[in-house]
C-alpha cells in the first residue's frame, strides 16, 4: 500500500478541494480521506506531498507520437516519457502514423507499444478514412474493437461532407467521437500563418480564420442532422468559440478544445519568418486569444489538449512556407495553464478539470477505465503531484521527446510535476523518470 | 554677418586666420611661379577640406594673374584602401573633373597631409579620368608621419604632431572662424 | 551594426537618404570612360538567383564589376536545390567559400532572412523574396523619381495600381514611400487588393486602398502599375485578363482625366495592353528607361554602402535583423 501524504487535492470531477490523504492498493486509489483520519501503517509506503498540489493524472486527447513511420521525430517510449514527465498520465495519439492507423492492426501496434514502454496509458485515436486520404471510410467498428477511443483525419480536415456525415452515422452505433481538424483546404489554400494585415506585409500566404469557422458550423450541422459525436480540435477563432456555444445551447453532442499555445500566443510571434511559431491552425489575433480564454473559463471548451507535434530541426531550418507546422506541448502544457492561473484567466480548479475529467468526457475514457481523471475511491491511482511555483529550466536534456521544435526551448518554466504515478506504479519522481 | 560657429574647447589653435591667409597666398605664388604657363593648369581639390582651400587658391590666382583656372574636386571614398570600417552608412559625395585630365597640369589641394593613403586614393581616382601630363601636390598643413613614399610640393606649415593627435581645420565656408587646430585623441567630437 | 539589406522594413528615412544619395554619385561612375571603379577589389559577390530574372540579376552583376568585385552567378538550374539540397545547405556551402556579399533571390518569402540567421560572415542582400520585398527595385524607383523632380520624393501622391497582393515590389514600395512621407493609394480588384492592406498594422497609416481606377488615380503625381501575373487566373483572382484590363488597365485617356500630370513607372516586364497601355508605356510620362538605369546605380550603390559597414564580411556582423 501507498499513501500520499499532506497535499492538497484538487479533484474537480471526484472529492473536491482539501487536504486529503490517499491511500493505494494494487493501482486504484483505496481510499482517500481527510489529512490525518486515516493513519498509515508501518509498512506503507509514505510519499510525503505536503505543500504540494495533487491532482488526478492529466489526460491529453490530442497528441502526435509519430510511431509507426517517423520514429526520427518521436516513439511512443519517448512519447510517452515526455508525458509524464508533464504531468499526463494518459494520452490519445492522432493516427497520422505511417502507415496510418486505420486499421486494427496498426492500433494494436500502438497498443503493445505502449505496453512496452511502460509509462502512461495510450489510447489511439483510429482514422475516419482509408489512409486519411479523404475518400473511403475506414473500418470504424474494427478500429473501436482494437482499442481506439475516437476518430480523426487530423492534420487534414474531412472536406467531403457526405463522408463526414457517413462517418458520424456510422461512428453512432458505438457512440463513437470524431475529431475534426477543421479547415476549408479551399480557403486556406498554400496558407502557412493567419490572414490578416501581418500575413499580407510579410508576404506569407494567410489560413483565414473562415476556412476554420465554415467547417466548425458544417459540422455542428452534421451533427445536428445524424445525432452523432463531434469533438473539435484546437479552435483557434472567436467565431469558432461561438459556434461552438450555440450549438452546446442547441443541446448538441459537440464538444472542444483548445491547446495552451492558442491560449498565450498571437501571430506577431512569427516575427521575421519564425518557424518555431508555425503550426495548424495558425496562431491568430488578440481578439482571438480573448476568446479563447473566455471560452475555455466558462466551460464552451470542454478541455485543453497539447497538440503535442515532434519535428525534426530540418524540417523547420527552412523556408517558412515550406516548414512544417507544429510544436512540442507534452511538457509545456502544465507550466502555462499554471501560468494562466496565476494571471487569474482561469481558477484552479477549472483549469485542473480541463485537463483531467472534462478531457476524458470528451473522448468517454471513462467507460474504458471507471474514474479515471478522478481521486474517488476505486479509480485508477493516476495522480500528478505538482509544485505550482517550482521554478526550472526546459534545457535540452530535461526534453525527452526525440525533438526540440518548442519555442520555449531554454526557457524558464513555472511549475512542475514532480511525481507523477500510473495505476500506482511510480514513473517520475523529483520530476525525473523512474 | 552671424557668430561664427565655436569650436570643443580643448581644441588647441595651430593656425589662425592671418596665417592661413598667408599660407594660402604663398601657396599660389609658388605655383604660379613654377608653373609659368598656367594655361594646362588646374586645380583638383580633396572632399571637403582640399575642396575649399583648392578653391581658395584658385581664387587668389585669380586675383594676382586675371585666370580663372580650371577647378574640380574629387571624393575618395570609392579608392580607399581600408572599406570596411565604417560605423554608419558612409555618404560618398560627387566626384567632378569639368576639364579636360589627360595632359592637364593638375595641382592636387588637400587640407593635411598625413599618412599619405588619401593621397594615393586621389591619385587613383584622378587616372581614372585620364591622363595628366603632371600632378603636384599642395598642402595646408604636413603633420609628418607618412605610410607611402609621397611629399607634397607646395606646403603651407610644417607641424610636428603626436601620432595620437589629430589635426582639424575649420573655415567660414563651414560657418567658423578660419583655423586649424591640433585635437589631443579623445577631445574630438 | 546592420549589415544585411533584408528589405525596407526596419530602414531608418537616413538609411534610404543614404543609399539615394550614394547612388546619385554612382550615376556618375557609369559616366565616364573607364567605368569602374577599385572600391570592391579582392571582395566576392554571389548572386545566388533560385528563380529566373534577367534585368535584377545583370543589374547586381554589372554593379559587383563595376566596382570591382569578383561576381559568380548560381542560377536555379545550375544549383544543388535541384539534387534536393535546402536553401540553408547550399548557402552554407557557398557561404564557406567566404563571400563577402550574397545576393539572394528566391520564391519564398522570408527566404533572406533565413540566411541571414544562420550565416554569421556573409552579407545578404534581398533581391526578392517571394511575394514579400524587394527592397533594391523600390530604392531604384525611389532614386528615378528623385531623378525626375530633382529632390527625394516627399509629399507626393503615388498610386500603386494593380496586383498589390501578390507583388514585392508593392510592398517595398509602400514602405519606401511612405517613409519619405508620401501618401500611398493602392488600387486594384478586391481580390488582389485586399483592406486588410490599409489595416495600420499592415503598411502604417498613410496607406489607403481604392476599388475604383479613377478614384484611386485622381490628381496622383506618380502611378505606379504592376506586372499582372497570368497563374493569378488559376485561383479565381480575376476572370480574364480582358476583365482586368476593362477595369484597371492604365491608358493615357484615364490618365488624361484624372492624373494629368502624372509620370508613370513600371517594375518589368510589361503586360502591354493588360496593366498598361502602349501610349503610356512609350510616352512621355514614362520613366521607365530611367528605372532601369537608376537600377544599376542604385546598385552599386548597395554594395559600397553595405560593405562599407565594419563587421559586414565579418563574424562580428550582426544576427539577422532587417538592415
Amino acid at each position: 500500500m501507498k499513501a500520499v501524504v499532506g497535499g492538497y487535492v484538487i479533484d474537480p470531477g471526484g472529492v473536491g478541494e482539501g487536504a486529503f490523504d490517499l491511500f493505494i492498493e494494487s493501482g486504484t486509489v483505496e481510499a482517500i480521506a481527510a489529512h490525518g483520519t486515516i493513519v498509515p501503517s508501518k509498512d506503507d509506503e509514505i510519499i510525503d506531498a505536503s505543500g504540494r498540489w495533487v491532482l488526478p493524472g492529466l489526460i491529453d486527447i490530442h497528441t502526435h507520437l509519430r510511431e509507426p513511420g517517423q520514429e526520427w521525430k518521436e516513439t511512443i517510449d519517448t512519447g510517452s516519457a515526455a508525458a509524464v514527465l508533464g504531468g499526463f498520465t494518459t494520452v490519445c495519439c492522432m493516427p497520422n502514423t505511417i502507415p496510418r492507423t486505420d486499421s486494427a492492426e496498426v492500433a494494436s501496434y500502438i497498443r503493445g507499444k505502449a505496453a512496452e514502454a511502460g509509462r502512461a496509458r495510450v489510447y489511439p485515436i483510429g482514422a475516419v478514412s482509408i489512409g486519411l486520404a479523404g475518400v473511403e471510410l475506414a473500418p470504424l467498428s474494427e478500429l473501436t474493437a482494437a482499442g481506439c477511443v475516437a476518430f480523426s483525419d487530423d492534420g487534414e480536415p474531412i472536406s467531403d461532407s457526405g463522408l463526414m456525415r457517413r462517418a458520424l452515422e456510422w461512428a453512432r452505433m458505438h457512440d463513437g467521437i470524431i475529431s475534426c481538424h477543421e479547415e476549408d483546404k479551399q480557403l486556406s489554400h498554400g496558407g502557412a500563418m493567419n490572414e490578416s494585415p501581418l500575413s499580407y506585409r510579410l508576404g506569407i500566404p494567410g489560413m483565414p480564420r473562415v476556412a476554420e469557422d465554415v467547417m466548425i458550423a458544417r459540422d455542428i450541422e452534421l451533427a445536428r442532422l445524424t445525432g452523432g459525436r463531434v469533438h473539435l480540435c484546437h479552435l483557434s477563432t472567436a467565431r469558432g468559440v461561438e459556434l461552438l456555444r450555440r450549438a452546446k445551447n442547441d443541446g448538441l453532442r459537440v464538444t472542444g478544445e483548445v491547446t495552451p499555445h492558442h491560449l498565450v500566443f498571437t501571430e506577431d510571434k512569427v516575427g521575421l519568418y519564425d518557424t518555431a511559431y508555425k503550426m495548424s491552425p495558425p496562431l491568430r489575433e488578440a481578439e482571438d486569444v480573448a476568446a479563447l480564454r473566455e471560452g475555455l473559463a466558462d466551460g464552451t471548451i470542454d478541455c485543453i489538449a497539447s497538440d503535442h507535434a515532434p519535428h525534426d530541426p530540418d524540417s523547420k531550418r527552412v523556408e517558412f512556407v515550406r516548414a512544417t507546422f507544429g510544436i512540442l506541448g507534452l511538457q509545456t502544457t502544465l507550466p502555462i495553464i499554471l501560468g494562466l492561473v496565476r494571471e487569474g484567466v482561469l481558477t484552479r480548479t477549472r483549469a485542473v478539470a480541463a485537463m483531467t475529467v472534462e478531457a476524458a468526457k470528451c473522448f468517454s475514457l471513462e467507460k474504458l477505465v471507471p474514474g479515471i481523471g478522478t481521486l474517488v475511491k476505486g479509480s485508477p491511482a493516476d495522480i500528478a503531484i505538482v509544485d505550482p511555483d517550482r521554478i526550472w529550466t526546459l534545457s535540452s536534456d530535461r526534453i525527452a521527446s526525440k525533438s526540440r521544435n518548442t519555442p520555449f526551448l531554454d526557457s524558464e518554466m513555472h511549475g512542475m510535476a514532480e511525481l507523477v504515478m500510473v495505476a500506482g506504479k511510480v514513473v517520475v519522481r523529483e520530476g525525473r523518470l523512474v | 554677418m552671424t557668430q561664427p560657429k565655436h569650436v570643443p574647447r580643448e581644441w588647441k589653435e595651430m593656425l589662425d586666420t592671418e596665417t592661413i591667409s598667408r599660407c594660402i597666398s604663398r601657396m599660389s605664388y609658388e605655383i604660379l611661379e613654377q608653373e609659368g604657363d598656367i594655361s594646362r593648369l588646374a586645380i583638383v581639390g580633396i572632399k571637403t577640406g582640399g575642396e575649399v582651400l583648392g578653391k581658395r587658391i584658385q581664387q587668389r590666382i585669380q586675383q594676382i594673374e586675371g585666370t580663372l583656372v580650371p577647378f574640380g574636386v574629387i571624393d575618395i571614398t570609392l579608392y580607399r584602401d581600408d572599406i570596411g570600417v565604417s560605423e554608419t552608412y558612409p555618404t560618398i559625395k560627387d566626384t567632378d573633373l569639368p576639364f579636360r585630365v589627360t595632359g592637364s597640369r593638375i595641382i592636387l589641394v588637400d587640407d593635411v597631409l598625413y599618412t599619405g593613403r588619401t593621397i594615393r586614393a586621389a591619385l587613383d581616382a584622378i587616372m581614372d579620368f585620364g591622363r595628366p601630363q603632371t600632378v603636384e601636390l599642395a598642402v595646408l598643413v604636413d603633420r609628418g608621419h607618412r605610410e607611402l613614399p609621397i611629399r607634397p610640393d607646395f606646403v603651407g606649415k610644417n607641424v610636428p604632431t603626436s601620432k595620437s593627435d589629430m589635426v582639424r581645420l575649420r573655415v567660414s565656408e563651414m560657418g567658423y572662424q578660419d583655423a586649424v587646430y591640433l585635437v589631443h585623441r579623445g577631445g574630438d567630437r | 551594426m546592420r549589415a544585411h539589406l533584408l528589405g525596407i522594413e526596419g530602414m531608418r528615412v537616413e538609411d534610404i537618404h543614404t543609399l539615394l544619395t550614394n547612388a546619385m554619385t554612382m550615376h556618375e561612375v557609369s559616366e565616364r570612360v573607364i567605368k569602374k571603379v577599385p572600391t570592391l577589389r579582392g571582395r566576392t559577390v554571389i548572386n545566388l538567383f533560385m528563380e529566373p530574372s534577367t534585368r535584377t540579376r545583370t543589374s547586381f552583376e554589372l554593379a559587383g564589376k563595376r566596382l570591382s568585385a569578383d561576381v559568380v552567378n548560381i542560377s536555379e538550374s545550375a544549383s544543388s536545390t535541384k539534387k534536393g539540397e535546402s536553401l540553408l545547405d547550399t548557402a552554407i556551402t557557398l557561404a564557406s567559400m567566404s563571400p563577402d556579399i550574397l545576393v539572394v533571390r528566391h520564391q519564398a518569402s522570408g527566404a533572406p532572412h533565413l540566411l541571414a540567421r544562420y550565416l554569421s560572415s556573409t552579407c545578404v542582400v534581398n533581391a526578392g523574396d517571394g511575394t514579400h520585398e524587394h527592397p533594391s527595385q523600390a530604392l531604384l524607383d525611389c532614386l528615378t523619381l528623385m531623378r525626375h523632380f530633382g529632390e527625394i520624393p516627399t509629399g507626393k501622391t503615388v498610386a500603386i495600381v494593380g496586383d498589390v497582393a501578390h507583388s514585392r515590389v508593392a510592398r517595398s514600395n509602400i514602405l519606401a514611400l511612405s517613409l519619405l512621407g508620401n501618401k500611398v493609394r493602392l488600387v486594384g480588384p478586391p481580390t488582389l487588393v485586399p483592406s486588410d492592406l490599409a489595416h495600420p498594422r499592415c503598411f502604417g497609416n498613410r496607406v489607403t486602398v481604392h476599388h475604383s481606377l479613377g478614384e484611386g488615380l485622381k490628381g496622383a503625381d506618380v502611378v505606379m502599375c504592376l506586372r499582372l501575373q497570368r497563374e493569378r487566373m488559376t485561383r479565381f483572382f480575376i476572370p480574364s485578363l480582358e476583365e482586368y484590363a476593362r477595369h484597371y488597365g492604365v491608358s493615357e485617356k484615364v490618365l488624361r482625366i484624372h492624373a494629368p500630370e502624372a509620370v508613370v513607372l513600371h517594375p518589368g516586364p510589361m503586360n502591354r495592353g493588360v496593366e498598361i497601355d502602349s501610349d503610356v508605356a512609350d510616352g512621355e510620362r514614362s520613366l521607365v528607361t530611367l528605372q532601369v538605369q537608376s537600377g544599376l546605380a542604385m546598385r552599386m550603390a548597395i554594395l559600397v554602402t553595405l560593405a562599407a559597414i565594419r563587421g559586414a564580411g565579418t563574424s562580428e556582423s550582426s544576427e539577422g535583423g532587417a538592415i
